[in-house]
């Protein structure tokens, strides 16, 4: 909302510079997003007068001109206009001077004459024919006879461009702030003064306006109000200059008399109104209703539109005329030879407004305004106001009365002022007197405890938005800054804890956090090789996307994770690891919600990272989680990965994720010729087996004993058999066994491969002793010898 | 050399003739040992020089030897003398072993000098997200303050994230150019609010939560736009709860994250789910208020959102507003990463290309 302030100083005049006035009413709850001067960039244009005009001796298209600009001698001016007149009062751009759109102006020699600065056309000063219209668009702006006619004086002073605007951002409950005296009124009450609003008055004599057209409303609960007025002798012509000021300070553009009534009005009152010729309206009555079926309307702006039977128009006895609250037809507008002008006041209902502006794709200010619920109380002071204009312009005779169809009036909001609640809310203490006075700047009717809300403040319901009129007005920065009361046991959960642990040990490990969207394209499923028959493809879809790349939720985080390794590498970045803790989405049948998991993900690519990197990453990550009895095991089952280098992390055989290779073919949708490493884990299974309790172990007393083995299997065997079989057999005294070699070769033979293994064995409570030692690892080769395991001879 | 008896006064004088003698011989082993030792190039050579002079064969012990012809009188004399001859030469050979160990240890460190300026071997570290950083500063805060901090689904019933909230069916918010839908019911949620609710159904005051989260709007992805970003809200709800406990929570917030000379106000504004409800600015960083760039000329730059919470709202939640009060505040979180860490594109955040993630 554009302010201009002389339109605010017609009803109040606040006593301190705009700066501090925009601050001010940021502070009491109009935020203020800037204030500017008009004209600010013009400077040095001062009015002159055209003492003679010459052709310039050297240029057929040009003028040399004596201009009056008040100073000692007239200055020398050459022109190409063919406008100027001797005589003629014009903006003259001096030496040093700025137009419109920051042009410097010198004085110097066109053609070899003289010219000490510029004359200057309406564009050259921001301005067009709609705030000027008896000027010309391409010639000099000669001033008229609304204009200041005084030689020398600044330009934007004789011609009215020196308003100052404020541009307000009003919040969407308050649409009463969408005009001149909503603001006059907030104004008011920051300033602690009273709003004077002149009564409206209007002198009719045009004869009775329901001989002039009839009103019917159909739907009473879409249009809670209809009232309109008829003016006769109707005369088209511009509109006075100061409206044109005001309306092009509010940012509207001026196109005659009657429609800049209507949107003077709209800016001075809030409520938009619309004008209509008389003789469009067939059968001269106006019906408010429903569209039928299969009816259609041509909208002033030219398109034809279909509308269904939800929608709210303005009829005559035959046809549409106009959507109600958002636009007219075609024929709804007024003309040059306009006679008789209806005007329309009415209210709508804001939702039914907005659903209908939402369906045709057409927002315009009216609709703006009225979805936002505007005030029926305030249909007829518009009316009037307009009529009130009407006169005053000398537009046309206004007819007597008003055709007025209102429906049920709504009753008005009473509260009850509770002092003690309103400053128990606010913890501040406001004297009771302070906050009536309050409210009754702001429009509301205080009578003892009672306070009535005024219409146009439909926001205002509770006690609690009473406390906000009065705290916005008193000031929030008189409200004490105090801490909460009593303790509170402030700490992360259990799973926001183990989170924040596994970020440490993975960033620890060497891989940095990422963050990718929730949305994927469904092609990604295809891109890692997801079966046909995948319940991961039953994913939920976005039934309004931003476009097909993100317009399913991901039941997997994989295809994140791959787009982000692939998307490095076409970076060129030599190696990466990355990690994210992210969510997954799996509709649940049954349930509204899906079920939404989070997945540990890890993807690597590049030099030191393998398949055993990656393992050791995951390995490290479940050691330092607390988790104990975890096995890694090759697997097969996923297509996205390596079928020979792929494997799966298990507890007592449930999965707790997957880690491996990404298959070549699957790297190749992704155009990568790097070996991509891909791990995922389900994190809160993780948390569920993890052991967040430590118990200290005495440092061992006794000394460690170690054998190292030499085995030879089959090369195919997976050496966790092994491992498994020595830990079994060996029971509680091996303290650590480690794999320090892994040989084939000719000595071992075909198919074969020789495992080294160190054992440390030791008990707690005494020295073994070497046979103690021998018979255990006895043991563990018969054990083995069964499983075609063998000691290397 | 052998001594023959005289008469008394000859061998009186022969003796005094043999001391001297003794003693000329002592100082002369004593200069000559310490000039080869001076001279001595090795360890080795200087082994030698101290078997030759205090060696059980050496000249030393050799004139010692001789000491026997003596009469008993002069033998302390000469005994004396010889012993600080031999600890002379002692310390001299010492004082040249430690010499020559210092000079071998010094050419064998010169040996070993590296070239430090070689670069350092590091273990690879991986990074924080930048946003995750900075949420976690900002949790580290409310905790401290006493705050838990609560999650919910981002996949949420409208139900909680607008009937609740004194969202009405036909308010502009629940419109598709804003929000995403799955249907009908169930949307992609637009704020973390929602678990605030969740958390006022499940949970009897006194409450003190953020919550924290992924929040979905329809923005086509630019520079300061994305269809996925994080908020932070935060909610607390007790008895006799006042604005001026949101202010004074919500100050010291600033503070902690913004640092002590942060000066914030709070301006009136319009929420449908707080009453009172305000916005909370931060005087701009680069002007103090004047105006500038930054803060298009307003001075202030908006930090969040809050208020009361409407009476409505605790009511939907099964809380008594007459009992009860509270208030909630929210704020985008990529906003305040790309203030503290100058980030001038949102993109860079879900680009995670690694020359970015590596600088934080």
């Amino acid at each position: 909302m554009n302010l201009s302030m002389r339109w605010l100083n017609d009803y109040i005049k606040p006593d301190v510079p705009v700066k501090r006035y925009a601050a001010d009413m940021t502070m009491s709850g109009s935020k203020v997003e800037l204030f500017m001067t008009e004209g600010q960039e013009l400077k040095n244009i001062v009015a002159g007068k055209v003492l003679s005009i010459e052709k310039h001796p050297n240029a057929d298209t040009l003028y040399i001109c004596k201009v009056d600009t008040g100073g000692d001698k007239p200055l020398q001016i050459v022109t190409g206009a063919d406008n100027v007149t001797q005589g003629a009062f014009v903006p003259v751009a001096m030496n040093d001077s700025v137009v419109f759109g920051g042009k410097e102006i010198k004085a110097g020699k066109l053609r070899g004459e003289l010219s000490e600065g510029m004359l200057c056309s309406l564009s050259e000063l921001g301005l067009s024919v709609n705030d000027f219209p008896y000027a010309r668009e391409d010639g000099i702006f000669l001033l008229g006879d609304d204009c200041e006619k005084t030689v020398g004086m600044d330009i934007r002073e004789a011609i009215g461009l020196n308003d100052t605007v404020v541009e307000f951002e009003i919040t969407s409950n308050r649409p009463d702030c969408l005009s001149v005296i909503g603001l006059a009124r907030e104004t008011a009450a920051t300033y602690g003064e009273k709003l004077e609003v002149q009564p409206l008055s209007v002198q009719a004599g045009g004869g009775d306006v329901n001989e002039v057209i009839s009103v019917e409303v159909k739907n009473p609960q879409l249009c809670t109000r209809y009232a309109a007025a008829a003016v006769k002798d109707v005369k088209i012509e511009p509109s006075p200059r100061w409206m044109r000021e005001r309306l092009r300070a509010a940012g509207v553009r001026p196109i005659n008399n009657i429609v800049d009534i209507t949107n003077y009005v709209m800016l001075e009152y809030g409520h938009p109104m619309h004008a209509f010729d008389l003789r469009h309206v067939t059968g001269a009555k106006i019906v408010v209703r429903n569209a039928e079926d299969g009816e259609a309307i041509t909208t002033l702006d030219g398109v034809k539109r279909k509308l269904s039977p939800g929608m709210l128009v303005i009829a005559d006895s035959a046809n549409p005329t106009a959507v109600a609250g958002v636009m007219g037809g075609e024929f709804s507008g007024v003309y040059d030879d306009t006679s008789t002008v209806i005007f329309e006041s009415a209210c709508f209902n804001g939702a039914s407004v907005r659903s209908t502006s939402k369906k045709l794709g057409l927002r315009t200010e009216s609709s703006s305004r009225f979805e936002k619920g505007l005030d029926p109380e305030n249909c007829m002071p518009a009316l009037m106001r307009a009529c009130e204009l009407v006169e005053k312009l000398e537009a046309g005779i206004v007819c007597d009365g008003f055709a007025d169809v209102y429906g049920a009036k709504k009753e008005r909001t009473r509260l009850t002022l509770d002092h003690a609640a309103i400053c128990g809310l606010l913890g501040l203490e406001i004297p009771e007197s302070d906050m009536r006075r309050t409210l009754k700047s702001l429009g509301f009717e205080v009578d003892g405890k009672q306070v009535t809300v005024p219409s146009f403040r439909a926001d205002v319901e509770c006690g609690a938005d009473l406390a906000e009129e009065i705290a916005r007005i008193y000031g929030y920065d008189k409200i004490p800054a105090t801490a909460i009361r009593g303790l509170a046991d402030g700490q992360l959960s259990r799973e926001q804890k183990f989170g924040r642990m596994v970020s440490q040990i993975l960033i620890a490990a060497g891989y940095s956090e990422i963050i990718t969207y929730s949305f994927i394209s469904p092609k990604y499923y295809d891109k890692i090789g997801l079966p046909k028959d995948s319940t991961l493809r039953k994913s939920l879809t976005i039934s309004n996307p931003l476009g097909e790349d993100t317009s399913i939720m991901r039941t997997t985080a994989l295809p994140s994770m791959l787009e982000v390794l692939a998307k490095n590498y076409h970076n060129r970045n030599a190696a990466v690891r990355f990690y994210e803790i992210a969510t997954e989405y799996a509709p649940q049948d049954g349930e509204k919600l899906p079920r939404e998991d989070k997945k540990i993900m890890l993807g690597c690519y590049g030099a030191g990272v393998d398949f055993f990197a990656l393992k050791g990453c995951v390995e490290t990550l479940l050691e330092c989680a607390g988790i104990t009895g975890w096995d890694i095991e090759a697997v097969q089952h996923d297509n996205a990965f390596h079928p020979g280098r792929c494997a799966r992390v298990a507890i007592k055989g449930e999965e707790l994720g997957v880690l491996g290779e990404i298959h070549p073919l699957i790297a190749e949708n992704y155009d990568v010729q790097a070996k991509m490493y891909a791990a995922r884990i389900d994190f809160r299974a993780l948390l569920a087996h993890s052991n967040p309790e430590k118990k200290y172990k005495p440092l061992p007393k006794f000394p460690a004993m170690t054998r190292d083995l030499a085995l030879v299997c089959d090369d195919d065997m997976p050496v966790l058999l092994i491992q498994k079989e020595i830990e079994a057999s060996v029971g509680g005294i091996l303290e650590k066994l480690e794999m320090f070699d892994v040989y084939r070769g000719k000595q071992i033979g075909e198919g074969k491969k020789s495992v080294a293994y160190s054992l440390k064995l030791r008990a707690l409570d005494r020295t073994l002793t070497d046979d103690e030692c021998d018979k255990a690892v006895q043991k563990a080769l018969e054990a083995l010898e069964k499983k075609d395991v063998k000691l290397r001879s | 050399m052998a001594f023959r008896p005289y008469d008394t006064r000859d061998e009186r004088l022969l003796i005094f003739f043999e001391v001297i003698l003794l003693k000329d011989m002592l100082n002369q082993i004593e200069q000559q040992a310490i000039e080869a030792l001076e001279s001595a190039k090795s360890e080795q050579e200087i082994d030698g020089l101290r078997v030759k002079y205090l060696g059980k064969k050496g000249e030393l012990t050799g004139i010692l030897k001789q000491m026997g012809g003596l009469p008993a009188e002069e033998r302390p004399l000469i005994g004396q003398l010889a012993n600080i001859v031999r600890e002379k030469i002692g310390a001299k050979i010492s004082e040249r072993f430690a010499e020559m160990k210092s000079e071998s240890v010094k050419a064998r460190l010169s040996l070993e000098a590296i070239d430090v300026t070689m670069p350092g071997k590091r273990e690879a570290m991986g990074k924080r997200h930048p946003i995750s950083l900075v949420l976690d500063d900002i949790t580290e805060i409310f905790l401290g303050m006493g705050f838990k901090v609560a999650e919910g689904p981002e996949v949420e019933l409208g139900y909680y994230n607008f009937d609740v909230l004194n969202i009405p069916k036909d308010h502009p918010a629940r419109d598709t150019q804003d929000t995403f839908y799955i249907n009908d019911e169930v949307i992609l949620r637009p704020q973390t609010s929602p678990v605030q609710v969740r958390v006022m159904n499940r949970q009897k005051p006194p409450i003190r939560i953020i919550a924290p989260g992924r929040v979905y709007r329809s923005d086509a992805v630019d520079a300061t736009h994305s269809p996925l970003f994080h908020q932070v809200e935060g909610l607390v709800i007790d008895k006799a709860i006042t604005m001026a406990d949101l202010k004074g929570t919500l100050e010291l917030f600033a503070k902690m994250l913004y640092g002590n000379d942060m000066v914030v106000r709070f301006r009136p504004h319009y929420f449908p789910f707080t009453e009172p409800s305000a916005e909370m600015d931060a005087m701009c960083f680069v002007c103090q208020g004047e105006g500038c760039r930054l803060c298009k000329g307003e001075g202030w730059i908006e930090i969040l959102g809050c208020g009361m919470v409407h009476p409505k709202v605790l009511k939907n939640c099964g809380i008594d507003p007459c009992e009860y009060a509270g208030f909630a505040f929210g704020m985008g979180l990529e906003r305040v990463v790309m203030r503290r860490y100058a980030i001038d594109d949102l993109r860079l955040f879900f680009d995670n290309d690694e020359r970015f993630l590596n600088q934080f």
